[in-house]
């Protein structure tokens, strides 16, 4: 039995032996916007029906750096602006060819019966759901199944949503039942629903619709989502939205995984200081004069290795999990360098950017997307990723990269359970509150999500055979209802040590970070609390390593 | 305005990773945005290099197509010879194409997947005959069996050497070079559009989706 504690016994404990009093990770500036998903997640939660349908349109931070790069400029970006809409130059959405197209397409919708069809193979046994309509209730997005067949299922939905709202001035928000809950959430015209059996709380599931729904604006931008429903109510938004399913497909699978998006913080590749200096400034000094560039990231295996920005600007988490997973799911990124819109919805969701992406050599599976605000910027920047690329062969930093991909046996951070020497700990979490970054003792390979994937037979199907072995995803979900109860808008806990004869969990947060740890079965607290003592040192001894700890600009 | 959308699936990816890569893969996955690729094609007495965008058939990219087809001078325009929809949409590009770019431009239709015979839902003829009323050339190919890729990328490639030399384009210049270096930079003026790129020839061709910027080369070969 879970048994929470808020005595502080271990924080002294912990002043007393870290060599600084800084948590380990922790930097002055920090490349990312700590804001904690999960107070953000509160307030969307507690957020009234008025509030809901008043929400307004953030000004534009594209059209801040477009007019503060240059006045000559600024008119013709001005027009570059309207001109990235996904419509035609008069404004409208290609409206005439588009509805004889959606006629036909729904065309076959009465062949099936749809109440079978809800009993079929591949919709039922699914450990979750996620459903995506439009407030006027047609299908959009079904993670199983095919989402044609489920216009009586989004009609459904769709009734009980406006239902509550109408007659109730309410907003629905969950349906629970024995095994199962249901939760809802209404974001501009969309209405997002997830069916879960997992042991996932009400929150961790809106946040993951809410990453659903910002999948879909980084595709559309916001502008245009709200656009496209006020002048047709009715549109098959699926039209737009074709070959992003497998964007909301892999964002889904990639969520039930990684820590990252249960913790809002960044993975970094763990990488020598040095190095990681050196790639900085191959970036630095190669685009310091390129002005209308904002952003330049370099990632691996869907961890951060660098990330250069324009002054003022940072970058929220969950922007970077988009980029992660866009790269992740785009192998089409490998064969050339591309050239595409990207809208980052928590830093404008009102826009695009253009990002160059592109891998920085046939011998280095490092991505580098280079992100400006100026839609003709392709050739400048394309040659601007070969300097980069050639400098940072030069000054050994592939080798450093690849080293630390292929976890290196002389790495610390490549096994560093064994490095720190506590037999005791099976696996650990921790994440740096103020740098939004994270660490975990076993970090998920992308081979390893398949083998997951395979375990669990693709399809997302509950399978009740045990697992012989935990892995990384195991742990974290172990670890999710100490997450919640953590925080726990009302009663939030600050330690909770549970300890019975399967393994020994211990979950801690203060002002500077969160940590999760597994132990042995039936540990003792003191000795527990002893060990953690000698992995926050640790961690604090690797920070330079593991962590982003500057936050540099062009 | 033509509200027109490109079918993905027709096969663009497919020859441009055929033509470049040399091979053929079941797993491409989609482009997102456009893709930039380069190659070099010899021809008798000149090298030209063309630089291929390969753009996405999404619509909600369909925004981005100006962009590409702007500064180019060749486009190859690919549909499926199964779908007639496909086929369709073209026709609505080179309206789109010949109402938005001032210069002569090489057209070049392509009907993909030759190897679905069976299949097929454009005939040949039509096809012919739509390409010659555009002044276009039509070919058929198959990304898949390595069919009439070459001589796509080759017809084109010759085409925009015969354009360059009657001058009829101003934004497409050759310029010769003795050593054949293909990094010399020319000392013609840019192109006002083009002045941040390599400032050589531009010799751009694009395609519906695949539009190609060329940079081309004239040795001096005997
Ligand atoms: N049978 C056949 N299939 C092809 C051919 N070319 C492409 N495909 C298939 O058509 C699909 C779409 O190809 P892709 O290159 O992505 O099309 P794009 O969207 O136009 O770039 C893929 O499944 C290819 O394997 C071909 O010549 N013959
Ligand atoms: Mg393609």
């Amino acid at each position: 039995m879970a048994s929470t504690s808020k005595d502080n016994a271990p924080i002294s404990v912990q002043d007393e032996n870290t060599p600084d009093e800084l948590e380990p990770g922790a930097c002055p500036e920090s490349i990312l916007n700590p804001t904690d998903s999960f107070e953000e997640f509160a307030s969307e939660m507690s957020s009234s029906l008025q509030e809901r349908n008043a929400l307004t349109t953030k000004s534009s931070t594209i059209s801040e750096i477009q007019s503060e790069i240059g006045e000559e400029k600024d008119a013709q970006m001005k027009t570059t602006k309207s001109a990235d809409d996904l419509q035609s130059k008069d404004g409208s959405i290609s409206a005439s060819a588009s509805s004889s197209n959606l006629t036909e397409e729904n065309g076959d919708d009465t062949d099936n019966a749809p109440e079978n069809y809800l009993h079929s193979p591949e919709l039922i046994n699914k450990e979750k759901h996620v459903f995506i309509l439009s407030s006027a209730g047609k299908p959009i997005y079904s993670r199983y199944g095919n989402e044609d067949k489920l216009a009586g299922l989004c009609g459904v939905i769709q009734a009980l949503v406006s239902v509550v709202e109408e007659q109730n001035q309410d907003i629905l928000r969950s349906i629970t039942t024995k095994d199962c809950k249901a939760v809802f959430l209404v974001k501009g015209p969309l209405i997002l629903v997830a069916v879960s059996k997992s042991n996932e709380s009400e929150t961790q599931l809106v946040l993951q619709l809410t990453y659903a729904f910002n999948q879909i604006v980084s595709v559309l931008t916001l502008t245009q989502l709200n656009r496209i429903f006020e002048q047709r109510r009715n549109y098959d938004l699926r039209r737009l939205l074709s070959g992003a399913e497998r964007l909301i497909d892999h964002l889904l699978i990639f969520m039930e995984k990684d820590p990252a998006f249960l913790l809002g913080a960044v993975r970094c590749l763990p990488l020598p200081e040095k190095a990681r200096e050196n790639i900085t400034n191959a970036i630095t000094t190669t685009c310091h004069k390129i002005r209308d560039l904002v952003f330049a990231i370099m990632i691996a295996g869907n961890q951060l290795i660098t990330l250069v920005r324009m002054k003022k600007y940072t970058l929220h988490p969950s922007d970077i999990h988009l980029l992660f997973n866009l790269v992740r799911s785009s192998e089409s990124f490998k064969t050339a360098e591309s050239w595409t819109p990207i809208c980052l919805p928590k830093f404008d969701a009102t826009g695009f950017l253009h990002g160059h992406v592109s891998y920085i050599a046939e011998d280095c599976q490092a991505c580098l997307l280079l992100l400006t605000v100026q839609r003709d910027a392709f050739f400048p920047l394309s040659q601007a990723k070969h300097t980069i690329a050639e400098k940072m062969r030069r000054s050994n930093c592939l080798v450093a990269i690849n080293d630390a991909l292929n976890r290196h046996r002389d790495l610390p951070t490549t096994n560093p359970l064994k490095h720190i020497g506590i037999p005791e700990i099976r696996h650990f979490m921790y994440k740096c509150k103020s740098t939004a970054q994270l660490f975990t003792s076993d970090p998920i390979s992308l081979d390893r999500l398949q083998d997951y994937r395979m375990r669990h037979k693709e399809g997302g199907d509950i399978v009740e055979k045990p697992i012989k072995k935990l892995s990384d995803i195991d742990y974290v979900r172990n670890y999710r209802q100490f997450c919640s109860q953590i925080h726990c808008t009302s009663i939030p806990a600050k330690l909770i040590f549970r300890s019975n004869a399967q393994d020994t969990i211990l979950a801690w947060v203060t002002n500077g970070f969160e940590l999760y740890v597994t132990f042995d079965a039936l540990m003792e607290k003191d000795q527990a609390i002893k060990a953690v003592d000698r992995l926050l040192w640790w961690i604090k001894k690797e920070e330079q390593r593991i962590f982003i700890m500057n936050a540099p600009t062009f | 305005m033509s509200s027109i959308f490109i079918f993905p699936g027709v096969g663009k990816t497919s020859l441009v990773v055929r033509y470049i890569g040399k091979m053929f893969s079941k797993h491409i996955s989609p482009t997102i945005g456009a893709s930039f690729f380069t190659c070099n094609i010899n021809l008798d007495n000149a090298r030209v290099k063309l630089q291929v965008w390969d753009t996405a058939g999404q619509e909600r990219f369909r925004s981005m197509a100006p962009m590409y087809y702007r500064n180019a001078n060749a486009a190859l325009l690919v549909f499926d010879i199964t779908s007639a929809t496909s086929f369709t949409a073209i026709k609505g590009w080179v309206k789109e194409l010949q109402s938005n770019v001032p210069e002569a431009m090489v057209l070049s239709v392509v009907g993909n997947k030759s190897d679905l015979e069976s299949l097929r839902a454009v005939p040949y003829s039509d096809a012919a005959q739509y390409a010659a009323t555009i002044g276009a050339a039509y070919t058929e190919t198959s990304a898949l069996h390595d069919q009439g890729i070459d001589q796509v990328f080759l017809n084109t490639a010759t085409s925009l050497l015969k354009l360059s030399s009657s001058n009829l384009v101003s934004s497409l210049r050759s310029y010769d070079s003795a050593d054949g270096d293909t990094d010399r930079i020319p000392t013609g003026k840019p192109s006002e559009e083009d002045a941040t790129h390599t400032g050589k020839v531009e010799l751009p061709a694009w395609r519906i989706d695949n539009i190609a910027h060329g940079e081309m080369q004239r040795s001096m070969c005997c």
